[in-house]
């Protein structure tokens, strides 16, 4: 097997990825980094963030009110002393992007910009058009193009992480071009490959979303902290999944039922706003979690749209106009039109709640360092935790950006620790293709591909949604033990070398079989409703026994061992989420 | 009922491409992508293909449909009728099936520099960008990196060592920006033979772009550009620093 | 790759050759009006000889056939302009059919100067 050398191994070239290369190439020029990916990294997930990214700028917010609003929303799942890194680094991490030439939308004094987002009590979301990830990302692979110490790895699909004497010690990975396994040798690696959104029938997340880095971490004894946290997306399109933008409700829409009514104010969301003149932290700019459980409710009461494609609400943006559509969200306004016919200039758009993003992920530390020893993880496939039990909008593209930069740096003081690189590991590379080999000559299983992930997402989407229940939690996770024993009987149709996308998507199922496991199993076992994990049979928060992350530690072929670790509490006790209007009217 | 007629190579058993035809249920909000994912989940799983986002931002899905270079994501199948016929994007040696090889492209994105280089060091906080300043050149920022482009320009097919649409228009954009310094340091490549003047203004590129960047205008851009820099250096040498 | 290949796929590609090949009847027609120039050096006889050629059917299908490639190549030139010189003013840019316009507008008043001069 070719090994190659490196010094650092990143995993993943999407915006976290990305920016950890970059810190590595900045501080240390004659670093060896290997920038291996799935996919060429402008085709990385990154680029279909919409909205923005956040950050403290304006001289009335303050970086207090960013950490209130980032632990309030996360129902105080976050852990305080990692919030407060990230908002103080925040603003550094998008001005130095600003920097290295990103276009962000700008106020007319030439200053940069900042929209209202959800959940936010201040305006501090920065922001370019409605395709901030695009444009976040392009900057950092263009700016990447400048370093010669970043060598990239584009199509290489990673199979195995390398493990001795209780070190990370680089991976194995399939060159998809040729369908040859390559050892990296690394001193250090980093994972940045995002989450696993594609376990869901009804996704946002593209093709690539399938939890490959979450479970490598997971199978090398890593656990996967707080996997039931699962985001609903407020508005998605009902026919592709797709996302449409909450920059949408922040420049202004409004989301109607069947009959017209702005029926977040029945939740506690009220009063309501006037049209077009937005009040931040409420209404339309509640927290993901709370807006797409209300329509869960109005879906029940039988307030719901019906579409060809199932059941949604009405985003209404025609009171902003044609200019302002056409300068602020020229994105969702082409979306909208070629996938749903629906002009918003014209018409209300039909949306509905759909997955979006996990706050759960590989446990890692304040400094984005996991507990196994040389492993390091960022971005959506990583659970530090800042985002709790529910993100706010807008905070994940800087969280790509603060925690690539620290993974880098503490995989520069591992690596200055350890001294002298001692590579080898051969043998588990030997093992890992083993692995591969053996999946590939598999005959007479009959299990395939499709048929497998078609079961799984159904069961999720049916098991696993906006509210669950015991009994349903139950039967998901007896239908994931179940499928991940049929795996063992999966057989390939496509054999060969060159591009084996039926190799590869039978690997990507199952690293989000392990993930999806991880997430019903944890669920089942928190008996309590917080942020985006909501039980119909436990619907209170209780603080007192759930005031902890879960934490899903693999067990092979037997269910995940699920264990706590408590919230970093400092400055702020676990309050009431208050999205009405009132804390509007107390805090003016 | 429709039909799907796609291109499929693979090295290891085919000597030359072939054609395989699939018949796939016909669901008036189909793009061609979701056709290809009946093909693989229900017909045929060796069939490969690259496709992520499904909304036209992440540029994996470049193919030629019916002989126009299209994302899959976001051609209707509902605007054809008769045989959809699926192939690679132009231009590129084919891997395997409908996946290419994107090393030249990729190669010539990086040659162009693209990164920002800055006139000054920023003072404090951000450079100061006005809206029009940021007009200026936000139109060419767009670029997905689908190829599109590539496949349509008849200059590419015939000079595959054409910089080509996109790299070009990279260029450009980083150019207009108004807080980089860095043109001089990308005329080498932008200015050279197989640079901006290899383009005859055939415009295709420009009509196929899915993204409206408009790389054709880009091009002539810079040929007026480079030009104006070229009479300025030879007839007034003295505004040189 | 064959200019047959390429240049039939797409009606855009024929528009472009056509565009192009006007430039042979272009070349064409000065070659035919510095062969003009030299026989009025050459004194009378000879200009009434040129005038003679000039006045034959195929002469006369050439110079109409060049009429048509110049006017379209002209055409097709400056509805391309407003991609080469985009004028920003503010936040916007002029619009395409201004700048294109302008070019038109600008032939006609010199073609209706060359008439006035000519006749």
């Amino acid at each position: 097997m070719e090994t190659i050398s490196a010094d650092v191994a990143i995993v993943g070239a999407g915006g976290a990825g990305l920016r950890a290369a970059l810190a590595l190439a900045d501080a240390a020029p004659k670093l060896r980094i290997a920038l291996i990916s799935k996919v060429y990294p402008m085709r990385s997930h990154t680029c279909a963030a919409e909205g923005g990214a956040a950050g403290v700028i304006k001289p009335d917010d303050s970086l207090a009110q960013h950490f209130e609003d980032t632990v309030g929303g996360g129902d105080w799942l976050s852990d305080q002393d990692a919030v407060e890194y990230f908002i103080h680094e925040a603003p550094k991490e998008l001005l130095q992007l600003e920097h290295w030439g990103c276009p962000w939308s700008r106020e007319p004094d030439g200053s940069v910009a900042v929209r209202p987002f959800g959940g936010m009590k201040l305006m501090r979301t920065w922001f370019a058009a409605d395709k901030s990830g695009f444009h976040i990302l392009h900057t950092l692979f263009q700016t990447s193009l400048k370093y010669a110490s970043i060598r990239r790895f584009d199509e290489y699909y990673a199979t195995d992480l390398l493990v001795e004497d209780g070190r990370c010690r680089g991976l194995t990975a399939i060159e998809m071009r040729s369908g040859q396994m390559r050892h990296f040798d690394a001193g250090a690696v980093i994972l940045a490959g995002g989450g696993a959104g594609r376990m869901f029938a009804f996704t946002t997340n593209g093709a690539i979303k399938t939890g490959d880095a979450m479970a490598l971490a997971y199978r090398a004894g890593v656990p996967l902290k707080d996997m039931e946290f699962v985001q609903y997306h407020p508005t998605g399109l009902p026919s592709t999944g797709t996302l449409l933008t909450e920059a949408c409700r922040g420049e202004g829409g409004v989301l109607l039922n069947r009959h017209g009514r702005r029926f977040l104010q029945d939740y506690g969301m009220g009063p309501e706003t006037p049209l077009g003149h937005p009040v931040l932290k409420t209404m339309e700019l509640g927290p993901r979690d709370r807006v797409s459980q209300a329509f869960w409710h109005e879906q029940r009461k039988g307030n719901a749209v019906s579409t060809r494609w199932g059941d949604a609400m009405l985003l209404d943006m025609r009171h902003l106009g044609e200019k302002k559509i056409d300068e602020r969200l020229p994105l969702v306004r082409d979306m909208s039109i070629s996938y749903m016919g629906v002009d918003p200039v014209k018409d209300p758009v039909p949306v509905r709640p759909v997955v979006h993003y996990m706050m759960g992920g590989i446990h890692t530390d304040i400094k984005a360092a996991t507990p196994l020893a040389g492993l390091f993880a960022a971005g959506e496939c990583a659970c530090v935790s800042i985002n709790g039990a529910n993100r706010l909008g807008s905070n994940s593209l800087t969280e790509l950006l603060v925690f690539g930069r620290r993974a880098a740096l503490s995989s520069l003081e591992y690596l200055e620790s350890q001294g002298a690189h001692r590579g080898a590991a051969e043998g588990a590379a030997e093992k890992a293709l083993g692995r591969i080999r053996e999946l590939l000559q598999r005959a007479g299983g009959g299990e395939s591909v499709a048929g497998l992930r078609k079961e799984m997402m159904h069961a999720m989407e049916q098991h696993a949604g906006i509210y669950r229940s015991g009994e349903g939690l139950a039967a998901a996770c007896a239908k994931l033990a179940e499928l991940r024993r049929r795996y063992r009987n999966l057989e390939l149709h496509d054999r060969t070398n060159v591009y084996n996308t039926d190799l590869l998507q039978a690997l990507e199922l199952g690293s989000m079989l392990d993930c999806a496991e991880a997430v019903v199993q944890s669920a089942a076992a928190r008996k309590e409703s917080r942020g985006a994990h909501q039980r119909l049979d436990f619907p209170e928060r209780d603080d007192r026994n759930y005031l902890r992350h879960s934490l899903a530690y693999y067990r092979g072929a037997e269910a995940p061992g699920i264990d706590y670790r408590d919230v970093v509490i400092t400055k702020s006790k676990p309050g009431v989420r208050d999205y009405s209007g009132e804390h509007a009217r107390a805090h003016a | 009922m429709i039909q799907l007629e796609v291109l499929r190579y693979n090295p290891e058993t085919d000597q030359e491409p072939r054609f395989q035809r699939y018949e796939v249920p016909f669901r008036d909000d189909w793009v061609v992508l979701d056709a290809l994912n009946h093909v693989k989940e229900e017909i045929d799983p060796t069939l490969s293909y690259r496709w992520s986002c499904h909304m036209a931002v992440c540029g994996s899905c470049g193919m030629m449909i019916n002989a126009e270079p299209k994302l899959a994501c976001k051609t209707f199948v509902r605007d054809y009728s008769g045989v959809i016929r699926v192939e690679p994007l132009r231009h590129f040696p084919v891997e395997r099936d409908l996946i290419t090889v994107i090393d030249d492209f990729v190669a010539k994105l990086a040659r162009v520099k693209p990164w920002l280089m800055p006139k000054e060091a920023p003072a404090n906080g951000e450079y100061r960008q006005t809206p029009a300043q940021l007009k200026r050149y936000k139109q060419f920022t767009l670029c997905i990196n689908c190829m599109l482009c590539y496949a349509a320009c008849p200059e590419y097919g015939l000079i595959p060592g054409y910089l080509g649409p996109a790299a070009i228009t990279l260029a450009h954009r980083w150019n207009r920006d108004s807080r980089d310094g860095g043109r001089e340091a990308r005329q080498e490549e932008i200015a050279a033979k197989e640079g901006a003047w290899e383009c005859s203004f055939v415009g295709a590129c420009s009509e196929v772009c899915p993204e409206h960047v408009d790389p054709a205008a880009a091009i002539q851009q810079v040929k007026i550009e480079n030009t104006v820099d070229w009479y300025k250096d030879h007839l007034m040498p003295w505004l040189k620093k | 790759m064959s200019t047959r290949e390429w240049v039939f796929r797409h009606p855009r590609y024929v528009r472009y050759m056509v565009r192009e090949f006007s430039c042979l009847f272009i070349a064409g027609w000065t070659v035919l009006m510095v062969w003009g120039l030299k026989q009025l050096a050459e004194g009378p006889a000879a200009w009434a000889a040129f005038l003679e050629l000039l006045r034959t059917p195929a002469s006369i299908v050439f110079q109409l056939a060049t009429l048509a490639f110049a006017a379209y190549h002209s055409i097709t030139w400056f509805n391309l302009t407003p991609k080469a010189l985009p004028l920003q003013v503010g936040e916007s840019f002029v619009p395409g059919w201004v700048v294109a316009g302008a070019h038109f507008a600008g032939w006609a008043i010199v073609s209706a100067l060359v008439l006035a001069l000519a006749l």
